[in-house]
């Protein structure tokens, strides 16, 4: 399990939510302020549930989920620390508007200046300038999942949580999307939390991968620890692709 | 000005002032009704529902009957004084038009995806701003709303002619005109008075339509 540490951004303890076929559980999970934290599972494993709850979007039934150190009563999570955290979701909702109005957007809630300039340098970072004057409602799942990218780094979040960010990108457009938000972690602190299927994906930009099974949190190690040496079986039966689900 | 056009600037005058303003005020209480119901989820909302729509079926002359009562001399309202004046027609027509713009917008409202509100949040939207984008893309349906409130008001005949009384220069409307101009074989003036009608919702409505296709920022 998760180190306790003194950058510890969320701390998560016997966390449970409740649904009526399916039961997330977290015994205990720390996420690091500046981290990309991995979470593997396979499909219905809990992932997204999990990422709702970090983003204060959901409320937890049971036990202790803090955010740097206080207490995140998720559901009514007051707007300035919400603002703080953003969700990529798996099936992003653009709005009816342009490509450019949907990028903008979360600087206009919050009454930025310069949104234009803000806004045209993230599209050129994500190649969606030429898209920019288009409607957002008649772009591919791909082009989409850019979008929404762009519409939450742009508005420089603490924290970044991704729901299978690229899974309907080619292969060209998932090494810029990584690249991209390399280079964001670079240029500034943000703490990273990226569901994905794709091991591959989650060797290449994690610095710890956590494993959920059956809306259980099997572990979360160091990412060399989870791929090489893990503590549990499990955790190695899902990276050999022996599990059966 | 010719002496057909005098006669008939008034009452069209008349007409838009009593249902513009009675869709004004049925607009600005049924649009904030009609999102806070389309959003909510409490277990009374669909008896509400049945009740808005029921609503729209409401015959104008039982409107304006009961209208009557309450604005007449003997009534509760009488002090107001409102009878026989268009402040009275204003009423009767907002009554009228309130549950079409309720029930409209609460289906556009709640045609929005419910995930699209916890996405708009987690893009730091306050619960104020959350409402607000999710009106601006039920937006159509609630400028549909609005078209029907005012295709309701101005061409309801029954309320206005009991709580109006049809008085030249003062509560005489195009509906009610028509019905007089009918009675007395004015056949043509009752005619041209029907195709100004016509006329006044088909730019209202193309008014309507124009705002409808613009972009409205959140």
């Amino acid at each position: 399990m998760g180190r306790m540490t003194d950058d510890c951004l969320y701390r998560l303890a016997d966390v449970r939510k409740d649904y009526e076929s399916f039961t997330l559980h977290i015994g205990n999970l720390d996420v690091h302020g500046g981290e990309v934290l991995g979470l593997l599972g396979p499909t219905g494993a809990g992932k997204s549930t999990l990422l709702r709850l970090l983003a204060g979007l959901c409320r937890a039934d049971q036990g202790d989920l803090g955010f740097e150190r206080r207490a995140f009563a998720s559901g009514d999570v007051a707007l300035p620390v919400r603002r703080r955290i953003t969700l990529v979701h798996q099936r992003p909702l653009l709005l009816s508007g342009t490509v450019r109005f949907n990028v903008e957007y979360g600087l206009r809630l919050r009454g930025r200046k310069q949104i234009a300039e803000t806004g045209n340098a993230m599209l050129e970072r994500l190649g969606l300038s030429k898209l920019a004057r288009q409607s957002a409602l008649t772009l591919s799942g791909g082009q989409t999942q850019l979008v929404a990218l762009a519409r939450a780094l742009v508005i420089e979040p603490e924290v970044l949580l991704l729901d299978e960010p690229t899974a309907h990108l080619d292969p060209a457009h998932v090494a810029r999307v990584e690249e991209t938000i390399r280079e964001v972690r670079q240029e500034r602190r943000m703490t990273v939390v990226w569901a994905t299927h794709n091991l591959f994906q989650a060797r290449r930009v994690a610095d710890r991968a956590a494993l959920l099974l059956n809306g259980q949190l099997v572990e979360a190690v160091s990412t060399e620890q989870f791929f090489s040496n893990p503590s549990d079986p499990r955790t190695d039966d899902f990276v050999q692709g022996r599990m059966v689900y | 000005m010719f002496p057909v056009a005098a006669e008939f600037l008034p009452i069209v005058r008349l007409s838009l002032v009593v249902s513009g303003t009675a869709v004004l005020i049925s607009s600005s209480i049924g649009v904030p009704c009609g999102v806070w119901l389309g959003l909510s989820r409490w277990r009374g909302r669909r008896a509400i529902a049945v009740m808005i729509h029921t609503g729209m079926a409401l015959p104008p002359v039982v409107i304006g009957l009961l209208l009557y009562l309450l604005l007449s001399r003997s009534g509760p309202l009488a002090f107001l004084g409102w009878l026989f004046t268009p402040e009275a027609m204003i009423a009767a027509q907002t009554i009228l038009a309130l549950p079409f713009v309720i029930g409209i917008t609460v289906s556009s409202v709640a045609a929005v995806p419910t995930e699209l509100g916890s996405q708009i949040k987690s893009l730091g939207a306050s619960d104020w701003q959350c409402r607000w984008t999710i009106l601006r893309e039920a937006r159509r349906g609630v400028w549909l709303a609005v078209a029907a409130a005012f295709g309701r008001s101005l061409s309801e005949v029954g309320a206005v002619l009991i709580v109006g009384g049809n008085i030249q220069g003062h509560t005489r409307v195009l509906t009610t005109a028509i019905i007089l101009e009918t009675s007395k074989g004015r056949f043509e003036f009752a005619l041209a008075l029907g195709a100004v009608l016509l006329l006044v919702a088909l730019l209202v409505n193309a008014l309507i339509l124009r705002l409808q296709e613009n972009r409205w920022v959140a």
